[in-house]
């Protein structure tokens, strides 16, 4: 029992307002755990007042009324023992008459509330041809039966592996199709770690800024780069990170990246917008105090109340202005610095100018990587990253992800294989300036030898 | 400098990364005076590297320059000593997120071989995290405590000289994940769930061979190890280029038209002879099978709810 006190269980528990990620099978869902909401996971619903206290980790099974019940794992009836078996299938007849039990039967079981592991039993028992199926197919007939009426749901805390997993499963549209084998490789060749400045661009649903946060962990600082009016936060929020995760998290908007390069960025744009604000609040109290003198005190009542209610809103909306245009210029000021540690772009827009724009930004001998999901843009961006020069080590890749089933005496691939992961475009940033002279004398020695040594130069230049 | 930190100026003690070209390149170990030779001249550590900035181009005695990098895990990857055959970026890559890695994680290992994981998990479990290493050949145990020393990433490692099979990781109930690396991982999966922390942990073990797969799933089952997944990762490199493509001459066309045109005719062909396409190639021999990567949860210890 020592060992048990070493773990604080308090994170371990599931808790009202946790991100949680259910998985029943091999498919995943991502939800908030709130009061009386429901769920609906695999064409059913449910509650998730029961799982609240119970630990991560745990397996639920969804009983009438849609709550969730505890469900202790290997039961002693769980495995169903079956010592008959048949050699071959010569005899085996398809003939549709095998299950004694009707479409009706089945339904009036479900009906009456039994558990799903009694109506593959009673399946099982009334199947005539069980017993005469090879031991392998008698075992292949109880899991896809299992599959279909057991409901049992276990509840995981989000991480990177089961997020990614979800999203390529579920809604690969919205993260550009990026499998999370690429994922992973994007963190490595991008040496997301600890205490370094990342700069991220991506549209895929925030996935991708949040398994670099997760990789950070609350070190360092990540400068989200975002298009339009405001980035995309939903899949870094189902990683449910702690509160001071989100204080190294910066934003800043890619129409102003222009600005901060030419060292133009107008920080005093905002309070121009907030004095004349101010203005606007003025004219419409000093009417309201004009109209004072004719109404009622019923009116004048009314009247005070509207005034202060817009005096409020007019107060909220200065802050959170102010808010804003601190966190632009707190952006800005890590921007400037022009020393990134990382650039992880994976967008849908087109990478070439992305990457262009925003490499401006990164230290010498810093890896960048950028994601796309077709070929063609990366080799656009990569001749082009040849002819400015600053880089080295490019390179382009994508990968072939296989899985396998491992079973006593039938191991094989996996059939089905994912058709894609899209493609990664990796490098170094360097010292785009030229190389420094140590040699004084190096003028003094002969035409010849110094022809020689810049053709070697400008070879060496050729295979970078 | 340091695997687990940036910094911006090169210092004496550090590890640097000398750049020469495409699929050239060299660790360099930075002491005050030292001297070091490369294809393009004579590198001197104290004018030439120390105080200078990390991704600066050098110019050697010969007048010919090279590029100095700062060290991650994937350059020190592709320029280790190899003491061992070792894990590349591609695999290394899969683990990390597959195990769930990040700032704050305790991991064991076996067997350390050249360090080549064991520096990609320092880097991402740094800087509260812990790993804890095992290797049974007591000079490449000696050997990888001595570069761990140099790195600077000493006092997030602990390395252990002994048999995993027979005797374990060294700790018990503390790691969040554990990876092997052996020839018989099976006989180590007892020991495995030891180290895990009794709320449960990930485990991979690397095996090129299906039957070592074979028996490890089963030793997993046996252990009430659960999401037993078996994969296989392939990279491929494609290799950028302009390629120019002939057209074909089927004669002159003026076989079908008014000899007034056959002047303009000449001219076209000469515009049309080829086209240039940019494309990407795979490079002649690719990397193929490393090996199978088998990961696998354990879950929560039963008596202790």
């Amino acid at each position: 029992m020592a060992e048990c006190v070493n773990d604080s269980d308090e994170d371990s528990r599931i808790a009202y307002g946790d991100y949680v990620v259910l998985k029943r099978g091999e498919v995943f869902k991502s939800v908030q755990v709130e009061n009386k909401k429901k769920v609906i996971f695999e064409k059913q619903w449910f509650f998730m007042d029961n799982a609240v206290g119970q630990l991560y980790g745990t397996m639920f099974e969804i009983v009438a009324g849609g709550s969730l019940k505890h469900k202790p794992v290997k039961r002693a009836g769980d495995s169903l023992d079956s010592k008959e078996a048949g050699q071959d299938n010569r005899h085996i007849v398809d003939d549709g008459r095998s299950q004694k039990l009707t479409r009706d039967d089945i339904e009036t079981l479900k009906e009456q509330g039994l558990k799903g592991q009694e109506i593959v039993q009673q399946l099982i028992d009334n199947s005539t041809t069980f017993k005469d199926k090879t031991e392998f197919a008698q075992e292949k007939y109880i899991k896809k039966k299992k599959k279909k009426y057991e409901s049992d749901i276990t509840v995981l805390k989000p991480s990177t592996r089961l997020l990614a997993m979800m999203y390529h499963g579920r809604e690969p549209g919205k993260i550009c199709h990026l499998r999370y084998d690429t994922l992973a490789q994007m963190l490595t060749l991008g040496n997301i770690h600890a205490g370094s400045k990342i700069i991220v661009f991506e549209t895929c649903a925030g996935l991708v800024l949040g398994s670099v946060m997760e990789r950070m962990g609350g070190f360092g600082s990540v400068i989200q780069m975002f298009p339009g009016g405001g980035p995309t936060r939903a899949g870094m929020e189902s990683f449910g990170f702690p509160s001071h995760f989100h204080q190294t998290l910066h934003e800043f908007p890619l129409c102003k990246v222009n600005a901060v390069l030419a060292g133009k960025l107008d920080l005093s744009e905002k309070d121009t917008e907030n004095s004349r604000s101010e203005e606007t609040a003025a004219e419409k109290n000093s009417e309201a105090q004009s109209m004072e003198i004719s109404l009622d005190p019923q009116e004048q009542m009314r009247i005070a109340e509207r005034d202060r209610l817009r005096e409020l809103r007019a107060q909220e909306k200065k802050v959170k202005m102010e808010e804003k245009r601190k966190k632009l210029a707190s952006a800005a000021a890590l921007l400037q610095d022009r020393n990134a540690d990382g650039l992880v772009i994976a967008s849908r827009f087109h990478p070439c100018p992305v990457l262009m724009g925003l490499l401006k930004f990164v230290a010498p001998s810093r890896p960048f990587v950028v994601y796309c999901q077709y070929r063609e843009p990366l080799i656009e961006c990569y001749n082009k990253l040849r002819e400015q020069g600053g880089v080295i080590n490019l390179r382009l890749t994508d990968s072939w992800l296989r899985h396998y089933q491992v079973l006593p005496n039938r191991t094989h691939p996996v059939l089905l294989m994912s058709g894609g992961g899209g493609y990664l475009l990796s490098g170094t940033t360097v010292d785009a300036g030229t190389a420094k002279t140590k040699n004084p004398h190096k003028s003094e020695e002969p035409d010849a030898k110094r022809l020689k040594l810049e053709e070697k130069a400008s070879s060496c230049d050729s295979s970078v | 400098m340091s695997f687990v930190e940036y910094s911006e100026l090169i210092q004496e003690g550090d590890v640097v990364i000398i750049f020469m070209g495409h699929d050239s390149m060299m660790p360099i170990k930075v002491q005050s005076g030292a001297q070091t030779q490369t294809r393009y001249g004579v590198i001197r550590h104290s004018s030439d590297l120390i105080g200078q900035r990390f991704g600066s181009k050098v110019t050697c005695s010969k007048g010919g320059w090279v590029y100095v990098l700062h060290p991650t895990p994937e350059l020190w990857t592709i320029n280790l000593p190899h003491r061992t055959q070792i894990l590349y970026t591609t695999d290394i890559a899969n683990i990390t997120l597959m195990l769930e890695l990040k700032p704050g994680s305790v991991v064991c290992e076996s067997g350390t071989g050249s360090g080549s994981l064991s520096h990609s998990i320092l880097r991402t479990i740094a800087p509260t995290g812990h790993l804890h290493t095992v290797e049974f050949h007591s000079q490449r145990a000696e050997k990888a405590m001595q570069e761990f020393k140099e790195h600077k990433v000493s006092h997030l490692v602990t390395v252990r000289n002994q048999d995993v099979c027979k005797d374990g990781f060294g700790i018990t109930g503390v790691a969040d994940a554990v990876f092997l690396d052996i020839p018989s991982p099976w006989e180590a999966i007892s020991h495995a769930k030891k180290a895990l922390k009794y709320k449960g942990g990930r485990l991979c073990s690397f095996s090129p061979c299906i039957e070592q797969v074979q028996r490890t799933c089963e030793a997993l089952l046996d252990h009430g190890f659960e999401e037993i997944c078996t994969l296989e990762v392939l990279l491929r490199v494609h290799d950028v280029r302009t390629v120019t493509l002939p057209l074909p001459d089927f004669g002159p066309e003026e076989y079908y038209a008014d000899s007034t045109q056959t002047t303009s005719d000449i001219s076209q062909e000469d515009v049309n002879t080829s086209v240039i396409c940019r494309t990407a190639t795979p490079p002649r021999e690719m990397a193929g099978h490393t090996g199978y990567l088998t990961f696998s949860s354990k879950p929560r210890d039963q008596r202790c709810e």
